[in-house]
């Protein structure tokens, strides 16, 4: 009887040391995932290929977007604009980047003219739909053509709206939802320069 | 000596508030528009954007369309974030309900100008006719901005 209760008790002792190196290793997993890396290879309109390491040692702030889109992507870029003004001698340190997901029609019509209107540190991205998916999965976000009767040219994309932060080492760092004041994103990078 | 510098520190004061302008405000039945704005476009390639402010003083009225020379295809549409996710959708009618006010500004509705006929340029006004279900056509003056712009660079009234 006794014996069987010694047999129970270390059972119990060796699921609960399962049990504890389960949620260890979920633990580690969640903080690995939450420092991951996203990674982009993409051509700006000269055809220079950028990558994520070009950018090592400056924060990054990138959004996906595409020019015929007239409200969010515009705002956004006003916002990211108005935060290099705001953030001074310190822009340096961060380089704003805008990858297109709908590169092709973006390249035809000028990406770079664009971005510099809105600010000319603005870097804008349009690689092959490869190239484009990669790093999109890769941020893990998201974009997609919609057939659409009533866009410019019978399409148009819906994408994240959010702009991503990434650190000096290329680590997410995090995002800032659509709408987010110039003021605040301006306050959060100031503290981390 | 004294007076001269209050003098100047009121001036101070009063001088970033003089540049908004007041908005343009167009009354016709219940319905009164004002705050229109566009983003000034580089060539006519790409869609324009058309924001303004609806006050209905009345019944439920509703927003049926938009008309302007400068776009062959004007249309209402709305931008949806969902999941962190934005898409763009066209929309019928806005509806503005009794004693209210609706705002087609930058993250929801917004007017799409397509097919450009002309570009937009800063400093300039084009005119934008909106249709009311109740109130007919409603014409208004709507500024162009800078690209760059967020906001009506007047003081809405409403």
């Amino acid at each position: 009887m006794l014996k069987n209760i010694r047999i129970a008790l270390w059972v119990a002792v060796a699921v609960s040391l399962v049990g504890v190196s389960v949620l260890l290793w979920r633990a580690d997993r969640q903080e690995r995932a939450a420092a991951f890396k996203p990674e982009f290879s993409l051509p700006d309109e000269a055809g220079t290929l950028h990558t994520a390491e070009d950018f090592r040692g400056k924060h990054v702030l990138v959004f996906f977007g595409f020019t015929n889109c007239p409200d969010i992507c515009p705002t956004t870029m006003a916002e990211v604009a108005q935060v290099m003004d705001d953030l001074g001698p310190e822009a340096a340190e961060v380089q704003p980047v805008f990858i297109s997901v709908d590169p092709a029609r973006d390249r035809e019509s000028g990406l770079g003219k664009y971005l510099s209107a809105f600010h000319p540190s603005i870097l804008g991205l349009a690689g092959d739909e490869a190239a484009t998916q990669a790093a999109v999965g890769s941020f893990k976000v998201f974009s997609e053509r919609h057939e659409d009767a009533s866009a410019p040219g019978g399409y148009t994309m819906s994408h994240s709206s959010s702009l991503y932060l990434l650190g000096p080492r290329g680590d997410w760092l995090r995002q800032f939802e659509y709408g987010t004041p110039a003021d605040d994103i301006t306050a959060d990078l100031k503290e981390r320069l | 000596m004294m007076n001269s510098t209050a003098a100047a520190f009121v001036l101070a004061a009063i001088l970033p508030a003089t540049a908004f302008a007041e908005c343009v405000e167009v009354t016709q039945g219940n319905v009164t528009v004002s705050a229109a704005w566009s983003r000034a476009t580089i060539g006519t390639e790409r869609p324009a954007v058309f924001y303004v402010t609806v006050r209905n003083d009345g019944s439920e009225e509703r927003l049926m369309g938009i008309e302007t020379p400068v776009a062959d295809v004007p249309m209402l549409h709305e931008t949806v974030v969902e999941n962190g996710a934005a898409r763009m959708s066209y929309v019928e009618q806005i509806v503005i309900a009794p004693i209210d006010a609706v705002s087609l500004e930058p993250g929801g509705y917004h007017g799409m100008l397509m097919d450009l006929q002309t570009e937009l340029v800063e400093g300039t006004t084009f005119p934008v006719t909106l249709l009311f279900e109740k109130s007919g056509p409603v014409t208004i003056d709507t500024a162009v901005l800078p690209l760059r712009a967020r906001e009506a660079a007047c003081e809405e009234a409403l």
